[in-house]
């Protein structure tokens, strides 16, 4: 259904779409395994002197485990992850030159494949006043916790909600970055040429809600690789009487499909969207002071009488965080999305889907204490939903076994709200994680 | 005549020990700007050891950075690069510390390549997990306690000031016993201690060397001496005035710290 009652367009972390699609990682950008293997002997080439050359070799080695807790996988499976994975992050420096490549290879128990993947693979310039970075990076703007709104970056949400570390969340652009540094403000502008888009849960692991359940044809419509489809964010930042201020631009997408019902099939596709930002970010009442809003101008839908393509939005969101004692801290946020146009969006929704409410809400709250010289970690983080009346509840304790290995154990449970609700529809997959890594 | 050389020599002593000159808020002055705001600048790569009771041991190895921006005792900032324990390997955190306020704090994350404000904590909160509070790296504010001269005592053989600073507003110990060298006014020893009189927390100097002319601590332990917990920190590659510039005390190198400072 229309992108519209599809709570997908959500800034936090989105609700899956019904589709299945291939992890989007990849070897896209560099032309497949070939081109990650020519990365890594350019790299070697590039840096053929070692004795001028640094070189580091680092990574990891990881177990990384999600059960179920309260129902099976649509596909009769009781585990959305069991995965062993080693991951090697090679660095290479030369003067002002730098190379950089961290790569995973998965051995995935469920589909029982194979994985390998270029999370990150750059070359870094820098200048006085300058510095560039081409090639796939992370990148992450804005100041929320699991909320975006200046983010505008991809994201795998089946990594969030089957238990895999954090940094699963973010997933690597092919881009080329350039920082300016002139005196009066710092800038970050960022071309990307191909697109990549948020990562959903997988309709066989997760049950999620589907408006149109009936339609099993569908196909997926990226935007193709053009100069005309060229994605551009810009940020400048500077500080402003003690505050971190930044305004921010995004000319691209939107990561989360749209659907197009195109009979006999439905076609997934990404609407044109751009995004004009500020935040500021400072110590204030004790603690520290986060405000972030954004316009999401919804190009295709101007006026918001297509029920195909999410309408224009705002998005806002004030966050505060302190420290009551020591090793504990307290996150708090709000976040909002103030739909516009709402009156053509009432009239123009087909019957039979739900309708959105004008405002969606989130509070979160996050608490961590860390114990035994910071070896312990206990951390609890929840989702409320005002509006939808939906939750997520995400606690975790990690323990630094010795300093190269650690293990955490986590849960992540999701209910209230409506079934086709953000969290709502996730009713019906609670999990329990565990991952341990062994760091080198 | 012989009463002229005699009050000569008295004054010398008086002057050269610093009994004359020198106020308990002097001596803990002098202190602080040796042992916190010498040189202009300031590097050393840090060896954290974090030893449990039980003899079990954990590493933190980081490169700190400092640059003075303000007069002694006033604001500097701080730039720390981490090396280990590897899952903190290239993360950097910096402060900007203020005197008349709360200091900014930034933590960069480098696997999800995010700078994030850190919220002001309790200034005698550990530092990194170790018997170290971010007070004792950075330094505490001399106007928050009231010093006295406890009395006079030599540590290894070194004449020493015994300061007795007593904090205004509530801390987790009733006072501080500090042993300030009287020639170089480094302290050697420190005891906090209890209102029963009790020491709770202990510091060592345990190796001062002169690094361009400046007297520095470049070993030193902080132990817990209720949990038995120690701390044993050392320096390497310690060096002053070699011309760090507020530049390099921003996002954009925090994000991508200089090999050319850290390493």
């Amino acid at each position: 259904m229309p992108g519209k009652t599809n709570l997908g367009f959500r800034g936090s972390l989105c609700p899956p779409s019904p589709q299945r699609p291939r992890r989007p990682q990849g070897f896209k950008a560099l032309g497949g395994r070939c081109g990650h293997l020519g990365l890594l002997l350019a790299l070697l080439l590039f840096f053929a002197q070692p004795a001028r050359a640094g070189v580091t070799v680092h990574g990891f080695l990881q177990g990384n485990y999600d059960f179920n807790t309260a129902t099976a996988n649509p596909d009769d499976h009781d585990a959305k992850l069991a995965e062993e994975r080693a991951q090697v992050k090679l660095e290479a420096d030369q003067g002002p030159a730098r190379l950089f490549v961290k790569t995973d290879i998965a051995w995935d128990h469920l589909d029982d494949e194979e994985d390998l993947e270029l999370r990150e693979g750059y070359a870094d310039y820098v200048a006085s006043a300058w510095d560039i970075r081409a090639g796939r990076q992370v990148i992450t703007w804005g100041l929320g916790d699991l909320v975006f709104i200046n983010d505008v970056f991809p994201k795998d949400y089946e990594a969030f909600f089957a238990g895999r570390p954090l940094e699963y969340l973010k997933i690597g652009v092919d881009a080329i970055k350039a920082g300016l540094y002139p005196s009066f403000a710092s800038f970050e502008v960022i071309a990307i040429p191909l697109f990549t888009p948020n990562h959903f849960p997988d309709a066989e692991k997760f049950w999620l809600f589907d408006p149109m359940p009936a339609v099993a044809n569908r196909e997926t419509r990226e935007p193709d690789t053009s100069l005309d489809n060229t994605e551009l964010a810009v940020r400048g930042y500077r500080e402003v009487v003690g505050f971190d201020a930044s305004l921010y631009w995004y000319r691209g997408f939107s990561r989360q499909p749209a659907m197009q019902p195109d009979n006999p099939k439905i076609t997934l596709f990404y609407p044109k969207l751009s995004v004009y930002g500020a935040s500021i970010q400072g110590n204030a009442i004790g603690g520290v002071l986060s405000l972030e809003a954004g316009y999401y101008d919804s190009r295709e839908d101007r006026q918001g009488d297509n029920p195909m393509i999410p309408n224009s939005q705002i998005r806002g969101l004030i966050g505060y965080q302190r420290q009551p004692w020591e090793d504990f801290t307290v996150g708090l946020q709000y976040y909002a999305e103030w739909m516009q146009d709402y009156g053509n969006y009432s009239a123009t929704l087909p019957a039979g889907f739900p309708k959105e409410k004008r405002l969606h809400d989130l509070v979160s709250l996050r608490l961590t204490q860390f114990l035994a010289h910071q070896t312990i970690k206990l951390s609890l983080f929840t989702f409320y939903s005002p509006s939808a009346g939906d939750y997520l509840i995400n606690p975790e304790v990690k323990y630094n076994i010795t300093d190269q290995v650690w293990a955490a154990l986590g849960a992540n449970i999701f209910g209230g709200g409506e079934p086709s609700s953000q969290f709502g529809q996730l009713d019906k997959n609670d999990n329990a994680y565990l991952q341990v890594r062994y760091e080198f | 005549m012989r009463k002229i050389i005699l009050l000569t020599l008295l004054l010398l002593a008086a002057v050269t020990t610093g009994v004359l000159a020198a106020t308990p808020e002097e001596i803990v002055r002098k202190s602080q700007a040796v042992f916190l705001y010498s040189g202009n600048d300031f590097k050393a790569r840090v060896m954290m050891k974090l030893i449990s009771a039980n003899g079990q041991e954990r590493l933190r190895e980081m490169t700190m950075l400092r640059l003075n921006t303000g007069p002694i005792g006033g604001d500097q900032k701080y730039f720390i690069y981490f090396f280990q324990p590897a899952d903190v390997k290239d993360m950097t955190f910096m402060v900007h510390k203020y005197a008349a306020r709360d200091d900014d704090r930034w933590l960069f994350m480098p696997a999800v390549n995010m700078v994030r404000r850190i919220a002001m904590q309790d200034k005698a909160a550990s530092f990194v997990g170790s018997d170290f509070t971010y007070e004792d790296v950075s330094g505490r504010d001399l106007t928050d306690d009231t010093h006295e001269l406890a009395r006079e005592e030599s540590v290894d053989g070194k004449a020493c000031y015994v300061i007795k600073s007593t904090p205004k507003a509530g801390t987790g110990y009733a006072y501080k016993l500090a042993w300030i060298d009287k020639s170089t006014f480094l302290p050697l020893k420190e005891e906090y201690l209890d209102r029963d009189g009790a020491a709770i927390r202990a510091f060592s100097a345990d190796e001062v060397k002169e690094i361009k002319g400046v007297a520095t601590i470049t070993r030193r332990t902080m132990k817990n001496l209720k949990s038995g917990h120690r701390t044993e920190v050392s320096y390497k590659s310690t060096d002053y005035n070699i011309g760090l510039d507020a530049g390099l005390f921003t996002e954009r190198f925090l994000k991508q710290p200089p090999k050319k400072w850290i390493e």
